[in-house]
């Protein structure tokens, strides 16, 4: 059972394809416009990836490992606070699978090895809802959703 | 449209929002779990879970034979950038106004 940490598992269906849904996550370009960050990395397993804010300023939020790569299918990361970049113990990991259903996109994100009632984990929880509906309107509509204002 | 009736619909019967109150409260249960204490039949906390299942209100994840239910509140928060916002948004813009005219005076 998950006694120590925290898990959380989140899914949305977008009418879309997996290898549009792959690229939304990982394309820096596109992750700008609906998330106001940045995602870097070349997607290797053992790479860094970071979560660069888009306001100018360059800021690094997020930073993590890539742990597992299957293109328009699966992946795996780490994922820590910039400010926790050495402190490995406090970084928790998330699983982002991505699968076709009839026309649709099933896209599951499982955020796990939270410390209970963190910062991170209060964060990401009021994060991924908000994020998920604003890819979701996005890749359907081309517009993302204006949340982060 | 159909995705938001599935959730107006799951959520109109208070047993199901009980259901969700207790994976919010703990997320990651069994259904033998989610029985306990609840004054409700087996059979009938299944059915309900199904149906918050089907709306994508409960995401699940199997662990071995253990299907463990999860909150997913992702559908609400789209119901709320669709349908709430819109109306926050006129109600902030009457308030701007007002607060513009006074100032004005």
């Amino acid at each position: 059972m998950t006694m120590a940490t925290e898990k959380f598992v989140y899914v949305t269906y977008i009418a879309s394809t997996p290898v549009k849904v792959w690229k939304a996550l990982t394309d820096g370009e596109l992750t700008r416009q609906y998330w106001k960050h940045t995602n870097e990395s070349d997607w290797k397993p053992g790479s860094k990836w970071k979560h660069v804010a888009a306001d100018g300023t360059g800021t690094v939020r997020l930073i993590g490992r890539v742990i597992e790569v299957v293109p328009s299918k699966r992946l795996v990361l780490t994922w820590g606070d910039a400010a926790d970049e050495a402190e490995t113990a406090q970084h928790s990991r998330v699983a982002i699978d991505i699968e076709s259903v009839g026309e649709m996109v099933r896209l599951t994100v499982t955020h796990d090895e939270l410390k209970p009632g963190s910062e991170m984990a209060a964060k990401i929880s009021n994060g991924w809802p908000r994020v998920l509906s604003s890819l979701k309107s996005f890749l359907e509509t081309g517009q993302a959703l204006d949340t982060w204002a | 449209m159909k995705d938001v009736d599935a959730v107006f619909k799951a959520l109109a019967d208070p047993s199901r929002r009980q259901l969700l109150d207790r994976l919010f409260a703990r997320s990651g249960q069994t259904l033998a779990e989610l029985c306990k204490g609840i004054d409700m039949a087996r059979q009938s906390v299944s059915q309900h879970l199904d149906i918050l299942e089907a709306a994508n209100l409960v995401s699940v994840e199997w662990q071995g034979r253990e299907k463990l239910h999860y909150v997913n509140p992702v559908p609400i928060h789209e119901i709320y950038e669709r349908l709430i916002r819109k109306y926050e948004q006129q109600r902030l813009t009457a308030l701007h106004n007002f607060k513009t005219r006074l100032e004005r005076k």
